[in-house]
């Protein structure tokens, strides 16, 4: 073991602790106290410390890239152990500082209560050394993933994961089941808001062991799928897809009401991001503005449909005024593209930022208070006939939108037009000089973004009945953003997956509301150092981003790795 | 320095000019890049432009393909005059370019590179192409089919079509920037020094390849070069330029025993030391 390991598995640990101190002293270890994870075994408080340590012990225990050093199974295990212990260190410190002193003046969450959680209950001593030791045993098995193989790791992982998040989610898994009549289900899996211990081991072994049997036996099904006649794989896709229609179809009936509306905001956000990914993803326009024409798309309907409008009547149906928003989105896109034609990267972002800002500055105005009701907003919007003002039926216009414009953006990807896009994200003035008209398949861009953005907007609008120009913030433009980053750029199945992870979970997860942003930061700091790709990466982004990654496997592949040996970066 | 040739290429050139420059200047500021250039490419022909670094080649080379606009001074390709027009309409009426820094669109494909080389050439709207019309995925089908004889034309293996790029070996790189060249079905080809970094084999191969390509694809082509032995042994005629002026025009043999020219290359003294 060399110096350069240990100090790294200490500082892993101070960090782990910082981290500790930090969802500790914000509450949320004493909050999530009272939630269980497993009934009567494990509160989500207490899990907490153990992730942290879990989580510190991986990157202690790891190969240390930069030095080309790859620690030896025992001594990974005693690294992941030190990190571990520093993290117990750290928040036995922080026990013992909130009973000796009272410092609950300065801190508002250093409560008693929290020293007890953290010592569990056993007091200053006994408690002390438990949560040391434990936390170094935690720190150990995670240093464990290093050394079981790679698949084996993964699926622990990914069993883990998933599991947490299954028993998170028992306020909302737990009504589905009833609602469908799964009660039996419902009562083996879920006790006293967390799951079962046997409902626990089940969900692990189940989604662990199904990582692992697919990472086994995954290439081999593929294979053979593969090498079905093209008829019989026509048909198995044709159920698939008939199977997947059916579940999107019935979704609401079985999720029930409350679930249906998050989806319909999954939804809207997926419209937005399918829009949002023509213009970052396609063309490489990296537009930070794009809640405008979500704004121009919910008023443009809002002003047409609602009776309350202000400016408008008679008053046009929902689908009637669809043409108008159309109509407005390409205006809007032209107007926010043509002058922002010859500006490339950094600049592009700001100039876009602004025209997002002024768009909400304009319809909260007194100056624009006759159309669009300033302050006061728009009431009364109707719903698209004849689905209701529901969130089970407002569904299906959103899901159908949705499909549309997957489809549609699918068949640009693959087109003369995507590859112009894609010519032109990589190289804008060799685009030109290979003949592709840039100014053109800008504006294209935009407008076409425009027009899902538009769409999505008018649907907003709709859903809710109400719209004020403070819902359009900046911060839809960033979720856009950020769930087709997460979701993996370029790529049409990441948005869908982005939009679920990132404003779905968070809406699953209500009761976390006052630690969302918090945890939604962490999550996105977590994805960009993991895996930058983003969930589904579409190949290409995948190669830019692991290029150097793979250059370093070759070489330590190269150079035999496993013992310690310096490796040229 | 008599003409020894079946047929004097002045007079050829002066009937049968597929792109004739006509006093072409172009300033940055203070500094002439280009001043007065008459320049003119006979159909069909292999022409070479040369010259010490910093003469003014890759300026010159710039205007033919609108990406840079001349100061003063008259471009006509094939009977229109270009000066003024943007790369893309250039691209369109027949004039295709290669990069002298290989500029590839990395993160795509080799088949994709090609085919946003024969952009110009397909039809398909953007709604055509959103509904997938039966028009569009023909002609998607027919791009494709192109691209690929494109690839083998050149000497890139089939088994490269689906890598990306950036990934593929230097000379690759080049022939296919040269594919992509092509695609555009140009009428008039621009090299910006193609066999740069190249070793003596791969340079061969290159220079037969571009004189294949002008017999088979009825190709005019212009190219920048700085290996003597390439421009000695591909050109038909040579311009040279020296600090954005011409210097010298003729056939290589003419070039080569041109005292100015040797000098601009040498300097003074190698005219009496060789």
């Amino acid at each position: 073991m060399t110096d350069m390991l240990l100090r790294r598995a200490l500082f892993s640990g101070l960090i782990g602790g910082m981290a500790g101190l930090h969802v500790s002293l914000v509450g949320m270890v004493g909050t999530f106290q009272s939630r269980d994870l497993i009934a009567d075994v494990v509160t989500v408080g207490t899990i907490m410390p153990m992730l942290i340590a879990i989580l510190v012990g991986w990157q202690a225990g790891g190969p240390l890239r930069s030095a080309g050093l790859v620690p030896g199974p025992r001594d990974a295990l005693a690294l992941g152990a030190i990190a571990g212990a520093a993290v117990g260190l750290i928040l036995a410190a922080l026990a013992f500082l909130i009973v000796t002193f009272d410092i609950n003046g300065i801190l508002a969450n250093a409560r008693p209560a929290l020293a007890e959680i953290l010592q569990f209950g056993q007091g200053p001593l006994v408690g002390s050394v438990i949560l040391i030791l434990g936390l170094g045993l935690f720190g150990a098995l995670g240093a464990t993933l290093h050394l079981v193989p790679a698949a084996l790791a993964r699926a622990v992982t990914i069993g883990g994961v998933v599991t947490i998040i299954v028993a998170l989610m028992e306020p909302f898994l737990g009504a589905v089941l009833r609602n469908v009549n799964l009660d039996l289900i419902e009562e083996f899996l879920y006790a006293s808001g967390g799951l079962t211990p046997v409902g626990f081991v089940l969900v692990f072994a189940l989604t662990a062991g199904g990582v692992y049997a697919w990472a086994r036996r995954g290439g081999e099904v593929r294979e053979r799928v593969a090498a079905l006649p093209p008829e019989r794989r026509r048909i198995g896709k044709l159920i698939w897809f008939a199977a997947l229609g059916a579940l999107l179809l019935l979704l609401p009936q079985i999720v029930g009401q409350r679930l249906s509306e998050v989806l319909g905001t999954v939804g809207l956000y997926v419209l937005l991001g399918l829009g949002l990914n023509i213009v970052v993803g396609f063309a490489g326009l990296l537009d930070l503005g794009y809640v405008a024409f979500y704004a121009v798309g919910a008023y443009t309907t809002a002003v047409l449909t609602s009776p309350a409008s202000p400016a408008f009547s008679p008053e046009l149906p929902f689908w009637g005024a669809l043409p108008f928003v159309i109509v407005a989105a390409a205006f809007i896109g032209l107007l926010v593209g043509a002058p922002v034609l010859r500006l490339r990267g950094d600049y592009l972002a700001i100039v876009t930022l602004g025209f997002g800002e002024i768009a909400r500055e304009i319809f909260k105005s007194a100056w624009a208070q006759p159309v669009t009701g300033g302050a006061q907003g728009i009431l009364s919007i109707p719903a698209p006939l004849p689905f209701e003002n529901d969130p089970q039926s407002i569904y299906y216009p959103i899901l159908f939108f949705c499909i549309l414009a997957a489809v549609a953006a699918t068949s640009l990807a693959s087109s003369r037009v995507g590859r112009a896009w894609n010519a032109m994200r990589e190289d804008e003035s060799v685009a030109e000089a290979t003949g592709v008209n840039t100014t053109n398949y800008k504006l294209l861009a935009f407008g076409l973004g425009a027009a899902f953005g538009c769409v999505s907007g008018a649907l907003f609008a709709s859903k809710i009945g109400v719209i004020f120009a403070d819902s359009f913030n900046i911060l839809v433009s960033i979720n856009a953003l950020a769930l087709i980053i997460l979701g993996g750029m370029g790529n049409i199945a990441g948005v869908v997956v982005g939009a679920l992870v990132l404003v779905g979970l968070p809406e699953f997860l209500r009761e976390f509301a006052e630690y969302r942003l918090l945890i939604y930061g962490a999550v996105l700091v977590a994805m960009m150092l993991l895996r930058p790709e983003g969930l589904l990466p579409n190949r290409t982004r995948r190669a830019e981003l692991h290029e150097q990654d793979d250059i370093d496997d070759q070489y330590e592949e190269e150079a035999g790795g496993g013992t310690a040996r310096p490796v040229v970066t | 320095m008599t003409d020894q040739g079946p047929t004097p290429p002045e007079a050829q050139a002066d009937t049968d000019a597929l792109l004739r420059a006509d006093k072409v200047t172009m300033r940055f500021g203070g500094l002439v890049a280009n001043r007065d250039v008459d320049f003119e490419i006979s159909r069909g022909s292999i022409v070479s432009l040369i010259g010490p670094n910093g003469a003014g080649k890759t300026t010159f080379f710039n205007q033919l393909t609108g990406m840079m606009k001349p100061t003063s001074g008259d471009i006509v390709f094939d009977g229109e005059s270009i000066v003024g027009r943007s790369p893309h309409e250039i691209v369109e009426l027949g004039i295709g370019r290669t990069f002298q820094n290989i500029r590839l669109f990395g993160a795509m494909t080799v088949i994709a590179n090609v085919m946003v080389g024969r952009h110009t050439r397909m039809k398909a709207s953007w709604w055509a192409s959103l509904l997938k019309l039966p028009a569009v995925r023909e002609e998607e089908a027919a791009t494709r089919k192109r691209a690929q004889e494109l690839l083998k034309l050149v000497g890139l293996p089939r088994r490269y079509s689906e890598d990306w790029a950036k990934n593929l070996p230097y000379g690759d790189q080049r022939r296919l920037e040269l594919a992509r060249a092509l695609a555009s079905e140009p009428k008039l080809l621009l090299l910006d020094e193609p066999t740069a970094g190249m070793n003596p084999g791969e340079t061969a191969q290159m220079t037969a390849l571009i004189k294949r390509l002008r017999d088979e694809l009825d190709l005019t082509v212009l190219l920048i070069e700085h290996d003597m032995k390439v421009v000695m042994g591909i050109s038909e005629r040579i311009t040279v330029l020296d600090y954005g002026e011409k210097l010298a025009e003729g056939r290589p043999e003419e070039i080569r025993a041109n005292p100015a020219v040797i000098e601009a290359y040498l300097g003074k003294q190698a005219t009496t030391s060789s």
